[in-house]
Order: structure tokens, then sequence, then C-alpha cells
């Protein structure tokens, strides 16, 4: 069965709700980036979301666009990241982790040298950004047959023929994106969120995950009552940004933001 | 994909007019490789433009603008002396350096802003390098009054400082964008990001035949005028079609725009001509056609530079307005069917061609245009006197004259 799937599976049977951080590989520094996978996952993370880092981050806001700046800066490509997740599963063989990032470091890859080298390395879901449903064909019919998801974005705009369309295609979860913009925006709005929810699983049966614009304890909280999931990213990503000078401070600063949303969520 | 034989590509010569299909796919190449976030803008874009471009008002608005705003039809003018002097084909110039604002660009944000004005948009947002496309946006922006925000890489405000106030003159809000290699690329991706968060009064109004469906055939569409006069002048002036053409290409609408009527026309013979910078050896160019590999990048499937873990790479050239890494993805498609041939010019002969049309035809061109040039003193040589060669002059070169004075060691 694939981690994601248990994973989730596990959650329910303990009613809790999955709390997935995101950081970028490389970011401040390749070095430390598996070193910090390990931190978030003793601050409670069921889900890693490890960012590949890229050139044109269209969908992002400063936070992550920078954060893709400093780990490219120190040569992080694709090939890194996948040696990052091999590392981390010599001792995590549980965590599922996805990929996120754009498309163009898979393309130049090879669809079928990434998802061999995904399914070796024990990468359980692939979320690329700038790849709808309809676009996903040849990807998919490579990770596929080697067990691994494909993970899609929904937003509030997505139509409902839309959302059919990507009920059937996506695997593992649905990362709802709860507001208009870029990574890194404002507040949201929790009543429309459930309201968006409720109407997404008609459907797909899919854990709905909520990303985008949760911040801190309360927010996580908050979303956690409506969805299956909360994914928190940009508030993790600043922490190294403001930590970068002093490596040192970076674990227990990313421990200290997720381990009080866990505390409100569980809660 | 395999290549197509000689065989078949006679037979595809037929067809290439049908591209792209309902997603916006040109063979492998263009579709809508966009963020779940845009989605609902494209597709709103996309039924828009369907619900207009047929529409005989629409289309009559869209023509009354190009005649008495933007003074088409452009002439076709021969280059009678230049010709002569190059000693081979007649040189025929498609003079687009005359529109109102002095380039292509004009005719697609006519098209685009009168979009903008139907959708009951009140704001439009930009992406432009060398600020051709800004300048010809903020244009449009306040003769509709529409607000108007401008994307401009920080590097390039700087380069183009004339061009800057021209816009901020004309009403428009000018952002100098810090991120990335902070050029062209990154004013797109961040007027894409501006797109996302503003949606529901905010039109963009993309400059080339890039981005993510239906751009890539709404920018060719509302440039096709140039195309369809000079295929009438042609005919006119000349008595029969030209043998070949001629256009630079840096996003490559003002060569679709030239090129498309003529697609099926096989006796005509196409040159799109890429930014060889300091030479495609170097390194430091902008020709992703002749030395790229296909990607993904701003919405679409196309040629690419990139390094080999797929990252953006800066480009080079003397224009700014050829410095992008990516090509729309019909240029990609008519390169693999083999429609289109598509060379470079290197900086260097760039300036000699722009001399020299100044000097001989008292024609200024845009280093853009001066591209075509450059490849057109290769290639009329190499043909018969009663040859004959249009060029695309796609813009004037008055905004390049601080940076050929720069060349020459003179500052104001
Ligand atoms: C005069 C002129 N020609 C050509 C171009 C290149 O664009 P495209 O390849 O889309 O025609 C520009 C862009 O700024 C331009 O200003």
């Amino acid at each position: 069965m694939n981690r994601i799937d248990q994973r989730f599976a596990d959650l329910k049977a303990q009613s809790r709700k999955a709390l997935i951080p995101y950081i970028t590989a490389g970011d401040p520094a390749p070095a430390y980036t598996v070193g910090l996978l390990h931190a978030l996952v003793e601050s409670g993370a069921d889900i890693l979301e490890l960012g590949i880092p890229f050139s044109d981050p269209m969908a992002d806001g400063p936070v992550i666009q920078k954060a893709c700046e400093r780990a490219l800066v120190h040569g992080t490509r694709l090939a890194h990241v996948l040696d990052m997740v091999d590392e981390f599963r010599q001792s995590d063989t549980q965590t599922p982790i996805v990929l996120m990032g754009y498309l163009n470091p898979i393309e130049r890859m090879g669809f079928e040298a990434f998802a061999a080298r995904c399914e070796q390395v024990g990468v359980d879901g692939v979320l690329v950004v700038d790849m709808p449903p309809e676009e996903a064909d040849e990807l998919t019919a490579c990770l596929k047959p080697r067990g691994v998801h494909t993970i899609y974005l929904v937003a509030p705009t997505t139509s409902e023929t839309r959302a059919a369309t990507i009920g059937r295609h996506g695997a593992g979860y649905l990362y709802y994106v709860s507001l208009k913009g870029v990574t890194g925006a404002a507040t949201l709005d929790v009543t429309a969120v459930e309201k968006q929810l409720n109407s997404l699983r008609r459907f797909s049966d899919l854990p709905l995950c909520v990303g985008f614009g949760i911040r801190d304890g309360q927010s996580a909280a908050a979303v956690a009552q409506v969805a299956d999931g909360v994914i928190v990213g940009s508030a993790l990503v600043s922490q190294i940004a403001d930590n970068a000078e002093h490596i040192e401070a970076i674990a227990p600063a990313l421990k200290a933001v997720l381990s009080d949303m866990r505390q409100a969520m569980d809660s | 994909m395999s290549m197509p034989t000689q065989a078949d590509k006679a037979s595809k010569f037929s067809d290439l007019a049908q591209q792209p299909d309902s997603r916006g796919h040109f063979g492998p190449y263009g579709g809508r490789f966009v963020s779940e976030t845009l989605s609902f803008a494209l597709e709103e874009l996309e039924k828009v433009y369907a619900s207009l471009r047929d529409d005989p008002e629409f289309q009559a608005d869209f023509d009354y603008d190009l005649k008495h705003y933007v003074g088409r039809p452009s002439p076709l003018y021969h280059a009678d002396r230049w010709s002569r002097e190059l000693g081979g084909a007649q040189i025929w110039l498609k003079r687009e350096d005359l529109n109102h604002t002095g380039a292509h660009k004009v005719n697609n944000t006519i098209g685009q802003a009168l979009l903008a004005k139907k959708a009951g948009k009140p704001r439009v947002i930009a992406e432009t390098g060398a600020g051709q496309h800004g300048v010809a946006t903020a244009t449009v922006a306040a003769r509709l009054g529409l607000k108007c925000d401008i994307y401009m890489g920080a590097e390039d405000v700087e380069r183009q400082k004339l061009n800057v106030y021209r816009m901020r003159l004309l009403g428009a809000n000018v952002i100098a964008v810090e991120s990335g290699s902070r050029t062209l690329k990154d004013a797109m991706n961040e007027a894409m990001r501006d797109w996302v968060t503003n949606v529901d009064d905010t039109f963009y109004i993309i400059g080339t035949v890039a981005g993510p469906h239906p751009y890539p055939e709404m920018v060719r569409d509302f440039n096709a005028v140039v195309g369809r006069e000079a295929r009438r002048q042609s005919l006119e002036q000349i008595g029969r079609l030209p043998d070949a053409l001629i256009a630079c290409v840096g996003g490559g609408s003002n060569a679709m725009g030239l090129f498309y009527p003529f697609l099926q026309d096989e006796e005509v013979a196409m040159y799109g001509v890429e930014a060889g910078g300091k030479g495609l050896e170097t390194g430091q160019h902008a020709a992703p056609l002749n030395a790229g590999q296909p990607g993904v990048l701003h919405g679409n499937r196309t040629y690419l530079m990139s390094d080999e873990g797929g990252q953006i790479i800066d480009t080079h050239s003397i224009s700014a307005g050829l410095d992008y890494p990516g090509v729309g993805p019909e240029h990609a498609w008519l390169k693999d069917v083999g429609r289109v041939n598509y060379v470079t010019a290197n900086d260097d002969k760039v300036l000699e061609a722009f001399r020299e049309l100044t000097h001989v035809e008292g024609i200024m061109p845009a280093l853009e245009s001066a591209h075509a040039l450059a490849y057109a003193k290769v290639l009329a040589p190499t043909m018969r006197t009663d040859e004959h060669l249009i060029v695309n002059l796609s813009g004037r070169g008055d905004k390049d004259i601080l940076t050929v004075a720069k060349i020459d060691g003179i500052e104001f």
C-alpha cells in the first residue's frame, strides 16, 4: 500500500487530521534538508511535502520564490532532491513524502527516469503545480505503475466540471488551495473553505487537505475542523529565511511552529 | 516523435493553418500548463475569445481601430536601392514600424483591450521587456480608460528608461520586478501572479504568441493582419506571391503574424531569425529553436533554454525584445514539421544591418527587426534578381538610439 493511503487510513482510525509541512529542498543549503525533514517528523508531521526548486516558480509568492533562489544558488537540482529522499529513507521508512514542483525539471530528467528513481528512493506522491490533469497523461503513465500517486490542486475558482475531472485523476489526496493568489497570501475564511470542501466531496472520496494561508496553531486548528489535512508552507519557509544566517536555529524554529500546530489540531 | 518524411511534409502543409487543436496544442507543443488557480481565468478568456472572434461587430470594431487608430494597412515598401546593393532578390519591407506606437505590438493590444472591455474588466496588466508591448498596452488602456499596470524586470527598467517614462506619461503604473534574473521572463511570472490574485477585475494582455492556451492562438490571430495585408499587397504590387518571408523571432508574434496567412502557400519559403547574441557557441544568445530543447515554461510546452537540471537560463541579445528563453509553441511545431527555417543573426551583424538600412533607405529599424534584415543580407544575394523577399520590419529604431549611441561611445 502507498504510504500516503496507509497514513490517511491510520489517521482516520485515530480520528486525527493530517499535518503536512512543506519545505523547499536545498534551502538554505542542500546539506541541511534531510535533517530538517527528520525534525519536522519529530514535531508531528504526518506527511512531508518537499519542494523541487525551480527558477520560475510562477504560482508561488515571494517567500517560496526566495527559498528556490537560496536552493538554486547552491546548485540544488532534481537529481539531488531525489538523493535527499534516498538518504531520508535510510532512517525513516514510514513517513510519506510528496515531491512538489514545476514540470520542466522533471521533463528534462525524462518522465521514465524520474518515475523509476521516485520508486527506487521511496517517493510516494508527486504534485506538479503547472500540470493540470488534462496535460498529465504522459507522466502519470510512468508514475502509476510504480505506485507513485499524482496529486492535484483544486482552487476556489475550479468549476464543477473540472472538479469532477480532477477527482477522477487524483490519487493520495486533493490539495485545496484556500485562496485566490499565490502561496504566502493573506488569511483565510474557514466558513468559505468548509462550503467548498463540502461541494468537493461530491466529486471525490480522496482526503481533502487545505493549504495557503495557514500560519499558526489557531488557523491550523480551525482548518482541521473542516478538512482531512492541513498543509503549511510559507510559515515554515519564512522561518528558514529569517534564520538563514543561523543554521543551528532553523530546526528549533520549525519545530516550534509545527508543534504548536500539532497541539492546537489535536486538542 | 519521428521526423516527417518529405511526402508527409507536403501533405501536412494543407492543415498547418488548422492548428491548434481545441486544447491549444500545436502537435506536441502548446497546451495549458498552469496551476489550477489560473484555470478559471483561462477558461473564461477562452470563452470570451471564442464568442467574439467570429462576431462581425467585434471584427468591425477591431478593423476600425486598426485603420483609424493604428494607421493600417501598413505599406509594403520596395527597398530598391538596398536590393541593388545586395545584388540579388528584390527586398520588400512590411512597414510595421509606421504603426502608431512604432511596432507590430499594437495590433495585438488593440485586440486584447477590446476583449477586456467586452469582458467588463476595468484593469489590464502586461509584461514587457524592451517596453514596446508595455507602451502599446498603456496606449490602448489610456484610450479606453482602463487602469493599467505594467510589469518589467528591474534590469530592463534600468536599460529602457525612455520607454518606462513613456508608459508613465500614458498613465500606466510601471512595476519593477526584482525576482529571478530581473528580466522579461520574471516580469511574465509576476504578471501571472498578479492575475491569479486579481482575476475578478483584471485582464492580462500577453505581448507575444506564448503563454497558456488561448494566448498563442489569439495573439497570432490579432497579428495575422500583417500577413493578410502582405499577401494581398504582394499580389497587387509584385503580381504574384513572394518567394520568401523573413521575420525576427523573440516570442514570435510578428513572425507568426506574417507567416500564418502564407502557411499553405508551399512555394513561399519562410525564415524565422532568432537572436544569436554573441554567437551560439558562446552560450550567450536567445535562440531556443536553434540551441534549446523542448520543455515547459509560462504555461506552454515549447523549445526552451534551460540547463541540464531543467532550470531556465539567462539569455543575451543586443535587443531587449528578443531576450526571452522561450518561444511561441506554434514556432516549435513549424520547426519540427519543417515548414519554417529557423536561423540566427549575431549582435554584430544586426548592428551592421541596422546602420545599413538607415544609410541606404533612410529607414531606422528596431534592433529586433534588424535581425531579420541581417538575414536578408545573407539570403538575398543567393537569389535571382527576379525573385522577391518580404522582410517584416516589425518596429522602428527610435527606442534603440541610446543603445546604439552607447556602443558608439556617445552618452547624452
Ligand atoms: C519591434 C519589435 N520586434 C519584435 C519583437 C519581438 O517580439 P515577437 O517575436 O513577439 O514579435 C519586439 C518585442 O519587443 C519588438 O519590439
